[in-house]
């Protein structure tokens, strides 16, 4: 066929580019797909919202008292949320005490020492760690550990139902996502700053310990932030293990260290206060009903901060090599 | 910190042969020593999960003190056996109904009579008049038109009913194996000591035996308020509807918007705040999901999800399986996007740009070529995510698996109990039996999970040996 022949000729109509109306529809309920994400966001939002909403307007409740009040007592009418975060936050860093240094310590070793064999038999049993359910941690909590806490400490000291147990397991259950994250983030450090390293004479450990970690910190930092939030909303070993009596304090009044921090008693924690509240027939509008909204929000935003907060880590502190 | 030491002493550029010794032995023993201490770690997180089954299987089997009120080796006895030889089991079902018709009341007889008759062809307890009378009933019993009971459901009310098993005591495995007098003497010390527990009871009565609390009966058998028979399998099969109606709901949903957000989407700003809300949905607490399903699928979509819309019998309430599935499919869904989204970045470039060049339209890139190659790795992650769906408890309480139930789920619209939830109300009791049954019911919820995991394990690493 003569090539002038096929330029010249007009582009007939079995050519041109043909309407798929389908494949529109198609991709319309694609980006629907998508977009349901953001209408799961705007539901959790405007749920927590308003029936929030309905819970401060309640006259028994106050916003200012909310925030401020340091006693939990929904069936004098007494709403301060601060016994229940106190208990979170308490709970939350007995779990970072135990899972940052085991976390980070394993991390470094699956990610500098470890031959593919040893990583091969450690990284599974990992990931079976991050596979169970945390209700079988909470039988755990409760079986295990609680007896053994009060075996060492004395059955007087430690209650049946102590924050300390209930740290020391979500610890452990916080434990593979802290050196995952952390592995990863050491992964990212490009090799030839420990070539550089080794050229200079630094061992191993040096390696280790002063060029990949520091290098890896930003990541280092926004995982521990990651499994922060992951403690801060974890439900069922703290509503099994911690109990279900808010820690009601008085500053000033009550001492420090034996009763407002004394991690041998029971706590409860916000997610304790809303699974406990809602496993029984609970009734729409009333103020139990409401409360677990409001208690909720404040979860949402908490561990929402915690969340942006480890992106902005990484964001601002990343290095980039090369 | 020989390296600081030297420099700290710049009047010591090169130490002597034996301080060089010295000092690359002091250097190489730190070495060791933190070496061993970063292997320590990955040895505690080892420890932690031997421990956590050690716990769970160690309180899954073991001795228990138990009083019949009537000892199976005489029931067997009654009929002429050797009990030495034959067992309850081993009896006939013929034999069993001739039990069970000594055994109980004429009237509980009829009852179970009629809730699931024992022979299609005749009848046990009750008269052939009466019953033609009450099948005839509008409100016929479930035994009028029901397949028979088989020897199994025979055996088992023989037991609930004729031996009566009460378990008064119980030990775990390891105290089984090693002290099992310590176990004996200490119930019998608690008959001594507070006599008023056990009821009439006298320690005589009182036969040890061995027991599975993780065994077929078990997993087969419905809940219960009496530990002895109470069993895992309404929780099994809600726990598998469940599954179904997440995997319904998140695997199309998840998957269409990982296609439109790696292949259809340009990086415009709506397009940014849906990856960004993916990424931070997935880092809400799950209790939040259960708010949210509490407050929009059980209370405002109450209609739908109880089924009185299109139902003549709904569910009383919104708490229903539908609720709860749709809820995890909430929770699953970001999951299963990123990972769908992963799966889906694997898949080369050049086979777009081959499909593109071939005159194919995006949608049918996407369709014949980017999916069917991407479709392990989504596999992959998507089982991940369901294993995580199966153990999630805290959005199930709050979406209400409603406390004690004991029928199985039949349809989206039941209510429902699940094995996370069953384990935890367990849990939560403070008889030993309870703690029992919790830690087998997580024995099977464990060995459930590992078996997913390791089917994803297994299609990753066929998907990686494939890979292009």
């Amino acid at each position: 066929m003569d090539s002038d022949q096929v330029t010249d000729a007009p582009i007939g109509p079995e050519l041109k580019r043909r309407l798929r109306p389908g494949e529109g529809l198609i991709v319309a309920s694609l980006f629907a797909a998508g977009a349901l994400s953001i209408a799961i966001t705007l539901g959790i939002l405007y749920e927590l919202g308003s029936e929030s909403l309905l819970f401060f307007r309640d006259e028994a409740v106050s916003v200012v008292e909310f925030f401020t009040n340091t006693v939990w007592q929904p069936q004098a009418g007494v709403f301060g949320i601060w016994p229940l975060i106190l208990g979170t936050l308490y709970i939350t860093f007995i779990a970072l005490v135990v899972a940052v240094p085991i976390g980070l310590a394993a991390a470094i070793y699956l990610s500098e020492y470890a031959s593919p064999r040893v990583r091969n038999f450690f990284k599974p049993i990992l990931e079976i760690l991050v596979g169970i359910p945390t209700v079988v941690f909470g039988f755990f909590a409760i079986t295990f550990m609680t007896p053994i806490l009060r075996g060492i400490f004395g059955s007087s000291t430690v209650g049946f139902f102590n924050v300390l147990s209930a740290g020391i397991v979500v610890g452990i259950l916080i434990v593979p996502l802290v050196s995952s994250l952390a592995e990863d983030a050491m992964a990212a450090v490009p090799n030839s700053l420990r070539q550089a390293a080794y050229g200079l004479g630094a061992s191993r450990l040096e390696v280790s310990l002063r060029v990949v970690v520091p290098a890896a910190l930003s990541g280092i930092a926004a995982g521990i932030v990651i499994a922060m939030s992951r403690a801060v909303g974890e439900t069922m070993v703290v509503t099994l293990a911690a109990g279900a009596s808010p820690r009601n304090f008085t500053i000033g009044s009550d001492p420090l260290f034996s009763y407002i921090l004394n991690p041998f008693q029971g706590a409860q924690t916000m997610t304790g206060y809303i699974a406990i509240t809602s496993s029984g027939d609970i009734s729409y509008n009333t103020i139990d009903y409401n409360s677990i909204f409001a208690i909720g929000l404040t979860l949402f935003f908490m561990t929402l901060g915690l969340n942006s907060l480890s992106r902005r880590i990484v964001k601002r502190y990343r290095q980039e090599y090369e | 910190m020989s390296l600081t030491e030297q420099r700290s002493s710049p009047s010591r550029y090169f130490p002597s042969d034996d301080e060089y010794a010295g000092l690359l032995d002091k250097r190489s023993r730190r070495a060791r020593v933190i070496q061993t201490v970063l292997l320590g770690a990955l040895a505690v997180a080892v420890l932690a999960l031997v421990t956590l089954l050690y716990t769970i299987i160690n309180d899954s089997f073991g001795l228990v003190a138990q009083i019949n009120a009537n000892e199976p080796e005489d029931v067997v006895a009654s009929f002429g056996y050797d009990p030495a030889r034959v067992g309850l089991g081993d009896l006939t079902k013929d034999e069993l109904v001739v039990a069970l018709q000594g055994g109980i009341e004429r009237n509980v007889g009829r009852r179970l009579e009629r809730e699931q008759r024992f022979y299609a062809d005749r009848l046990v307890f009750e008269s052939q008049e009466k019953w033609d009378e009450v099948c005839a009933r509008g409100d016929a019993p479930a035994g009028c038109d029901s397949a028979p009971r088989d020897h199994g459901n025979v055996l088992r009310l023989v037991e609930e009913r004729i031996i009566k098993p009460d378990i008064v005591a119980a030990t775990t495995l390891q105290a089984s194996v090693t002290h099992p007098q310590a176990f004996k003497d200490s119930v019998r010390a608690s008959f001594a000591d507070n006599p008023e527990r056990y009821e009439g009871y006298t320690y005589e009565q009182v036969r040890y035996k061995w027991r599975a609390w993780l065994s077929w009966q078990f997993v087969t058998s419905p809940s219960s308020s009496t530990p002895e028979i109470a069993g895992i399998s309404t929780a099994i099969l809600g726990s598998i509807w469940l599954v179904i109606i997440t995997i319904a709901f998140a695997i199309p949903v998840g998957v269409g918007a990982a296609v439109y957000l790696e292949e259809f989407a340009r990086p415009n700003r709506i397009n940014d705040l849906i990856q960004t809300n993916i990424n931070n949905l997935a880092g809400v607490p799950s209790i939040i999901y259960g708010i949210l399903g509490l407050a929009v699928f059980v209370r405002v979509l109450e209609p739908v999800t109880s089924g009185s819309l299109f139902l003549d019998d709904p569910a009383p309430n919104g708490r229903t399986v539908l609720s709860a599935g749709l809820t995890l499919g909430l929770l699953t869904l970001p999951v299963v996007i990123i990972s769908s989204q992963e799966a889906l970045r694997a898949v080369p470039n050049s086979l777009r740009q081959a499909g593109m060049g071939l005159g194919a339209t995006k949608w049918q890139t996407v369709r014949s070529h980017i999916l069917p190659i991407a479709v392990p790795g989504i596999l992959t992650g998507t089982i991940l995510a369901v294993a995580r769906a199966i153990g999630e408890t805290a959005p199930l309480i709050l979406v209400g698996a409603a406390g004690f139930i004991t029928t199985s789920p039949s349809g989206p619209f039941s209510q429902f109990t699940a094995l996370p939830i069953q384990i935890f109300q367990w849990t939560s009791l403070p008889q030993a039996e309870w703690q029992h049954l919790a830690a087998a019911a997580s024995l099977t919820l464990l060995i459930l999970l590992l078996t997913l995991n390791a089917g994803a394990v297994v299609l990753r690493n066929r998907y990686s040996r494939r890979s292009l």
